[in-house]
Parts: C-alpha cells; structure tokens; sequence
C-alpha cells in the first residue's frame, strides 16, 4: 500500500503548535459590514472591473472578469450594494494600494442562479474555463490560476496529481480541518481535476501529524482508483509544492518551469475542495478557511467571506493584550501586516497574533560566520549564506549564477542562523531587484527598437518624397515639352520648362481660390449679407489689380 | 637546411591563410563597444546628453568625444556602470545636462488638447496616438518619459506624471541592518 518515499534534503522542525486551533469544528464567520474585495486576487493578469458604485449584486456575481487566459475571475462574496471600486490598502507586505470591489452587504446571502455539471460530461477545455471562471487560484498561498496549471503541456500529459495536504508551516490548521470535515468533497475535487488531466495516479500527501485527516482522506478517496492518501514524515518544509512532489515521486523540478513538463501537477487540498463547489454545486469561490491563533483567546478556524477585514476576526478571536503584531501567513513565511483593517483575500490561510513572548524578537543581526547551517537546511539545496554574501554587495548577477531563483523564500535558513540573519529578506531584496531590472531592461529594449524603427520610417519616408516629388517634375516637364517644343527659343530650355511649371501652378492656385464657396451663410440677416456682398466686392477688385501688372517705378 | 625552410614557409603560409580566411569570416560586423554601451544608457531618446538619441551618445562615447556624465535619466548608476565598463573615473551627473528624476510618463489633458500632431512628431518612440483636429493620447507602457513632446504643444496639455509603484512593481527594500544603543544594566 505504502507507496517508497524519497526525501528532500534539509529542512528543519520547529514546534507545530497545530493543537491550539484544532479543538473546535470550522465556524462560519458573521458577515461585515462591509466587505472589500481586491480585484487582483491570483498571480497573472488583474482582472477588469465589472460593477460600478451604486449597482446590486448577487452572492457570486462576477465583479472583476478575467483578463486574458492568465488570470481569474473575481466575485461577489455576498449580496449587496457596491459603494465603490476604489484603490484601497491590500494584505502585502509593501502596504500599497490597489483597486479593490467595497460591497455593503444586505444580509440576504441571495446567491446567482447556480449550475451545477457533472464533470464526466464536460470536456477539459469547459472545466478548465468553467475554473477560471469561478476564480478557483491555489489556495495554498501562491493564488496560481489553477486552470493554467491544468493545461497539458508539451511534454505530454500530467500522469501523476499530487494533492498537497502536508500543511507543514507552524500554527496553520486550515487544510487539516477542512480535511477531517469535508474529505468527501475534496475527494470529488480530486476527481473533477483528475479528469481534466487524465491523470493515472493521484498521491495525497499528509504530514503524519495529522491522523484524524490522514484516515479522513483514506476513507473518502477509497472510491478512486489509483488514488492513494501517503503519510511523509512531518518536517518543514514537507507542504513546499517543489518538496512534496520530490517526496512523493522522486521527480525535481527546476525553476521557471512546470510540474506538468515531468508528468506531474500539485494542487492544494483547498483548492480541490473549490474546484468541487466550483463544478458540483456551480459555486464560485467566494470564501475560504482561515485559521485564527496565536496569542487569542479563541484560536479556531473560520470560513470566512473573501473581502473581510482582518479586525473584524480579530474580533472573534480575541487577541490577547501583549499583542505586538498581527502576522498574515504562518510564522516561517508570513509577514507583519501594516494595518489591520485590510481584507481576507484568496491567499490568506493564516492570521497570527504574535507577541514578545510567543515569537521573541531574535537579537541583533550579527556578522556571517560562514558555520553552514543555513546550507544543511536549505530544502533547495543552496548555498543560503553565498546567497546572502551576494544579495547584500548587490551582485545579482552572481546570486543568479548560485541559483536564488531556486529558493522558495521558506525561511529554514533564516530560522537555523545563529548570527540572527534575516537571511529571506535579502534574498526578496535582491529578487524583486532582478525582476525590476529585468523590467527596466526589457522596456529599454522596446524603446530601443522603435526608436530605430522610427527613424527608419521617416528615412524611408523622406526618400520616398523626394523620389516622388522628382517623378512628378520629370513627368510635368516632359508635358510641357511635348506640347510646345518652342515656346521661348531665345531662353534655354531648362529655364522654360520652369517658366511654364510655375505659371501652371499659379493658374491652378488662382481656379482653386475662385472655385471656393463661402460656407455658414444661410440664416444671415440682412444687414450681415449687405456686408458680406461688399467685402467680396473689396476682394474682386483687389484680385483684377493683381492680374494687371505692376507699373515700373519711375 | 632547405627542407626546414621550406616547413617553416609552409607552416606559415597555412597559418596565415587561416588567419585571413578568419579575419574574414568572422568579421565583427560595427563596433562591439558602441552596442555595450548602448546596452547600459536608458532608451530614453530624451536628447539632454546633447546627441540624438542614445546611439549617436554611444557612438560619441565610444569615440571619446563624450563624457561619461551627460546622461540624466541613466542617473548615478548608468554613470557607474559606464565607468566600469570603460575603466574610466566615476565622476557626478554633469548639472548642465539636466538632473536625475524619479521615472515618469508623459499624460495628455485630453479635454484641452486640440489635435496640432506636434506631439506625435516630436515623440521618438511613437508613443503618442492622435490625428490632425483630433484627440491625442500617450500608450503609457511605451512613454519613455524624455520630455520631448513638452515644448512643441501649443495649448500646454501635457504633463510628466512619476510613474507610482504598484503591487506587482514594487521591490522589496535593502535589508538596512539596525543598530540599537544597548540599554544600560
């Protein structure tokens, strides 16, 4: 039954702390007030806004509509009256703002007509799009469109679907929960994404620290042939995506490419649970379980409307007073958030309430003393402090060369330092950097070639001018000589071709000026056409003045 | 004796029609310099180094009849990259060639624009869409923000907005170490 495991190397163990926000069944959170939902919810393209202020809409009503193949369809966690499409604050660790849909709820909870298929009926082609539809991203953390992950590559077809149920960051319980409690469902999202792909083996991967879930799962996928639920062993970071298909097949995969060009495709186990209410119930994804813990009164797990402010659950769970920061993720990969009145969105798994004595500050960053632990640790298996020498001179070139794009950002090294190095924030440094580099560059690139473009064009167009404008000439003087060969035989001949083309000119500019007729002078009074009649009077005499040739001054 | 010339004059002679036939079919066709440099200079096509476009201040660079230091949007950083790769002396942006601003994009007041194409002409990167008497507007993503099509505009409609970071453009930040005064005992 039990499939050989392979492992990753590295890794460490720190104290799960799950048992805190496992005692009690997912709770449904009360609605806001108010609910603000970012339009941008899922990597790729932002999606293009669909509601105005002032409109009703249904819960599940698109609000932002996919732009583009890559990226996901944004909606309506509630029915309600939209008060605004503003930019507001997002969850992100750069406090910035972005457009976001703000929706007063009426309390109703009137859902859009939904509709339900049966998934052996529709091609993959209609799930994939009914996917990107409903908004289903990877509710692991990354929001990677899921129906993007489902195309079948190149290479072939995805023969292996790993389903990532490890849940391996401290604290957070929201898989394990949904996995005791809704295993049938996630089972039938298996099966609707095992169609897509047609995949032969589907392996769920559970930390062993998580029994109840692990027989949960047993129990529901037993109708699914091929399907297996393996327990791998509990170390951080086993829930990676690139970790846990390497546990469970052996298979690596590089950076910058994907699962499906090895045969194998990772989806989250609260991904497959939407992909479920996506397809068998026509529900888009317009909630998701969120664990509250840490230093509360009420740890638990809530599913909570997408577009809830963060303070509101916090609400529920009570923090305790010696609160000092509230952190939105786990506490390897999480980040302190800004403010707290910032919404719940696709990516948030976790809201933590840190405090000195739960998550005591490390002391001051002391100098690299090359000890190599970080690199024992390291899951990617880099060179975490060579990274960090290079990252902090700003070489990126060299970071690149030693693989930093390889490193998944999840915080082993940073947490085995004995030197209290926040190693994963030079590395964001010095990737974001890259990446804004990159971008500069290649805009510089496109500058580049139409400037020279342009200036081929006006080149080209300047040539062509002037071989016209010579055509032209040599075609009116070749006239003028065919129709009076001896015009003027005292002057030369040059000279009279000019002559002729010039006065033929004058001829056409003075027929032009007659042949205009004035315009708007309908509807005049009288008085106004009086007035009209003696300027052109004016204008004709001035005209039969310049006809006749100036006198010699004397 | 003869026959050792004779190898030698061979040797020569192969080794010399290798070298020519090289020297031909692996012609480096313009200046590898010229481009290097040009690699690193903005694209801006802005014209404030005093050449027409980043090329011609390539070529002029390249050439040596142009400092390393009239490039404003290239900023302090271009200047350095230029000094390393020509082994020249780091020296500060030349103040008569203008200063070192944040990033921006041209914006067109539509409402006041009266359709003159003056722009249009004076944008080196087609970046401006308009015809005569009617409406122009910048494609944003292709404005450069060189400034050029400021002056020629009769009505004054355009202005240079800082292009804002947004969530997909944002960098993290250099992880500045912190130095706290340790509390007395």
């Amino acid at each position: 039954m039990l499939a050989a495991l392979f492992k990753f190397r590295g890794g460490v163990k720190p104290a799960s702390h799950k048992d805190e926000s496992t005692q009690a069944p997912i709770a449904r959170a009360p609605l806001s007030a108010r609910l603000f939902v970012p339009l941008r919810q899922s990597a790729g393209a932002a999606p293009l806004p669909l509601v105005r202020a002032g409109q009703r809409v249904l819960k599940g009503e698109t609000v932002g509509a996919p732009d583009g193949n890559f990226s996901a369809a944004v909606h309506a966690p509630t029915s309600g009256t939209v008060l605004a499409v503003e930019p507001r604050m997002l969850p992100h660790p750069s406090g910035l703002s972005a457009p976001c849909v703000v929706i007063e709820p009426d309390g109703e909870e009137r859902w859009i007509e939904r509709a339900p298929v049966d998934y052996r009926a529709e091609s993959p082609d209609a799930l994939r799009d009914r996917l990107r539809d409903a908004g289903i991203v990877g509710l692991g953390g990354a929001t990677f469109p899921s129906h993007i992950k489902l195309r079948p590559g190149a290479a072939g077809r995805i023969a292996t679907l790993v389903i990532n149920g490890a849940e391996c960051e401290p604290w957070i319980t929201c898989d394990d929960l949904l996995m005791r409690e809704r295993a049938a469902g996630i089972a039938d999202g298996i099966a609707v994404l095992r169609h897509i792909v047609s995949a032969e083996r589907v392996l769920v991967g559970i930390e062993d620290n998580k029994p109840q879930a692990i027989a949960a799962m047993r129990a529901a996928v037993a109708g699914i042939a091929g399907a297996e639920v393996v327990a791998v062993p509990t170390r951080y970071p086993a829930g990676g995506e690139k970790q846990l298909i390497r546990v469970l097949t052996g298979i690596e995969i590089p950076y910058g490419r994907f699962g499906t060009e090895f045969g194998v495709q990772c989806f989250n186990v609260g991904t497959a649970y939407a992909t479920h209410r996506a397809i068998a119930h026509g529900e888009p994804l317009v909630s998701r379980v969120v664990t509250l813990t840490g230093n509360v009164e009420r740890p638990g797990n809530r599913e909570v409307p997408i577009g809830t402010p963060i303070d509101d659950l916090l609400g529920l769970a009570a923090p305790r007073p010696d609160t000092d920061r509230i952190i939105m993720g786990g506490p390897m990969m999480g980040f302190a958030l800004p403010r707290t009145d910032l919404p719940i969105t696709k990516a948030a798994n976790c809201i933590l309430a840190a405090s000195p004595a739960l998550f005591p500050h490390a002391g001051p960053e002391m100098p690299c003393i090359r000890c190599g632990a970080c690199t024992r640790a390291c899951p990617a298996e880099l060179q975490p402090h060579e990274l960090y020498w290079f990252a902090r001179a700003r070489n990126f070139g060299k970071a690149q060369e030693y693989g930093i794009f390889d490193c998944i950002e999840c915080g082993c090294c940073a947490y085995v330092c004995p030197s209290n190095i926040r190693l994963v924030d030079y590395y964001r440094f010095a990737k974001t950097s890259m990446r804004a580099l990159e971008r500069e560059k290649a805009a510089a690139d496109a500058a580049r070639s139409r400037f020279e473009f342009r200036n081929q064009r006006s080149e080209r167009e300047a040539k062509e001018k002037a071989a016209r404008l010579a055509a032209k000439t040599a075609a009116a003087r070749q006239a003028i000589a065919g129709e009076k060969p001896a015009a003027a035989p005292a002057l030369p001949p040059l000279d009279a071709a000019k002559k002729a083309l010039i006065a033929a000119a004058i001829a056409r500019a003075q027929a032009q000026k007659e042949g205009v007729q004035p315009k708007n002078v309908d509807n005049l009074t009288p008085e106004k056409q009086a007035e009209i009649r003696e300027i052109e009077a004016r204008r004709a005499q001035v005209r039969e003045m310049a006809k006749t040739p100036p006198e010699e001054p004397v | 004796m003869v026959s050792s010339l004779l190898v030698m004059a061979g040797i020569a002679l192969a080794l010399g029609a290798a070298l020519g036939f090289a020297s031909v079919r692996f012609k480096v066709k313009g200046d590898p310099l010229v481009d290097k440099i040009d690699a690193i200079l903005p694209q801006t096509q802005c014209g404030q180094c005093g050449f027409p476009g980043c090329k011609p201040y390539a070529q002029a660079i390249a050439k040596g009849e142009a400092e390393i230091n009239q490039c404003p949007p290239g900023g302090e950083e271009g200047i350095r990259k230029l000094a390393d790769l020509l082994g020249k002396e780091f020296k500060p942006l030349s103040a008569e060639h203008g200063v070192e601003k944040p990033r921006q994009v041209a914006f067109i007041d539509e409402a006041v624009c009266i359709g003159c194409t003056l722009c249009t002409q004076a944008c080196p990167v087609d970046a401006i869409v308009g015809a005569a008497k009617q409406m122009h507007t910048i494609v944003a993503p292709l404005c450069t923000g060189c400034e050029l099509c400021v002056p020629p505009c009769p009505v004054d409609c355009i202005a240079l907005v800082p292009v804002a970071e947004t969530v997909e453009t944002w960098k993290w930040k250099y992880p500045v170490v912190q130095i706290k005064v340790a509390e007395p005992a």
